[in-house]
């Protein structure tokens, strides 16, 4: 049986990397790597996770200096030298401890962003009709699958540079707020996503696009809101 | 500043890089053209000495620096050094001033 030799994180802030060896199966997961550490090895290990299947976006690890989802993510695929592997936390985010990560300043920057559905409908009206096939309805189909995982806002280099940006994943979520035509709010959350610590920051690395376990692109989502803006902006609209 | 003002300057700094790339190419190949046939600086201030075409170009060009500059300086400001308080904006405006002051006096030179 082949064994991998696994670095891990231990700390906060400040820590180092602990080394352990752990068993190597077929079809293992980054996640069954971290479990197999905690549950055989040193119960002490804190991480996170919960689903284990790709939908709660709770298992985000920075895996050989990349940031993944581990839960999805097979050790086959990131194992960079042959059976050695490195867990961190994500970056950009503050490490409570080991590999687990503080979220609150991620989702709090959803809500500066405005990123809470505002319809015009009450519950005694009927549903509302959206044209699947619509231009619109198809840009929210393709931005709407975000689990909130985090892997966005720890590869993206603007975050690290300027602490106010919003990031990636709570500007894609506005983008399929403002694409929604049930939703009334668009000019305040253009708003709230315009200027310095909005979509105007996006150098367009896609660093987000790049990494996104679920293939979404909040580069083209950003790109669009910067449309979006430009054109109230010109029209006198904010 | 508002979230307007910070777009306005966003698309300030988008047109003025537009019109810039224009500038460069054809100051470059009117650099390159004029240097061919081995032109001397006093032939090339020759040409440009009362022509108005080549003032309001290269004005139009100085203004574009002026203006793409300090906005560009401005984010490389607060993402590399940190520099996001009350003085950088006043600095900037400084240093649009200092180059238009820069720029029109180079393009004075030519004209007269």
């Amino acid at each position: 049986m082949n064994t991998l030799h696994v670095r891990v994180w231990r700390g906060g802030v400040q820590g180092a990397l602990q080394s352990f060896d752990v068993p190597r199966h077929a079809s293992q997961t980054v996640l069954d790597v971290v479990t197999h550490i905690q549950r055989a090895l040193d119960p002490t290990l804190a991480y996170r996770f919960a689903c284990r299947v790709g939908m709660c976006g709770s298992c985000a690890m920075t895996v050989n200096g990349v940031p993944r989802w581990t839960c999805r993510t097979h050790i086959d695929k990131a194992v960079a030298n042959e059976n050695e592997i490195t867990l961190e936390p994500l970056r950009n985010l503050p490490v409570i401890r080991d590999l687990v990560t503080d979220m609150r300043e991620f989702f709090d920057k959803w809500a500066r962003a405005k990123g809470q559905f505002q319809g015009t409908l009450t519950r005694k009206d009927d549903f509302q009709k959206i044209d699947p096939e619509s231009a619109d309805r198809k840009q929210v189909d393709t931005s709407i699958e975000c689990i909130g995982c985090a892997v966005c806002y720890s590869a993206c280099d603007v975050v690290a540079q300027n602490p106010d940006y919003l990031g990636p994943a709570a500007l894609n979520r506005v983008w399929t707020l403002v694409k929604d035509e049930r939703d009334e709010k668009t000019l305040e959350r253009l708003r709230a996503v315009a200027g310095d610590a909005g979509c105007h920051a996006c150098h367009t690395h896609m660093s987000c696009t790049e990494h996104c376990p679920k293939q979404l692109s909040p580069t083209a989502g950003i790109a669009g809101l910067k449309r979006e803006v430009l054109s109230a902006v010109l029209r006198g609209r904010l | 500043m508002s979230a307007r003002a910070q777009t306005l300057l966003w698309i300030a700094q988008r047109a003025s890089a537009a019109l810039l790339g224009l500038c460069v190419l054809v100051h470059l190949a009117t650099m390159v053209y004029a240097v061919r046939g081995g032109l001397t600086a006093a032939e090339i201030l020759g040409r440009t000495s009362g022509n108005v075409a080549w003032f309001v170009f290269y004005t139009v060009f100085v203004l574009a620096i002026a203006v793409h500059v300090p906005i560009g300086l401005r984010a490389v400001l607060a993402e590399w050094a940190g520099w996001r308080g009350r003085g950088r904006d006043p600095a900037l405006i400084c240093l649009a001033i200092f180059l238009v002051y820069g720029g029109m006096g180079a393009v004075k030179g030519v004209f007269r």
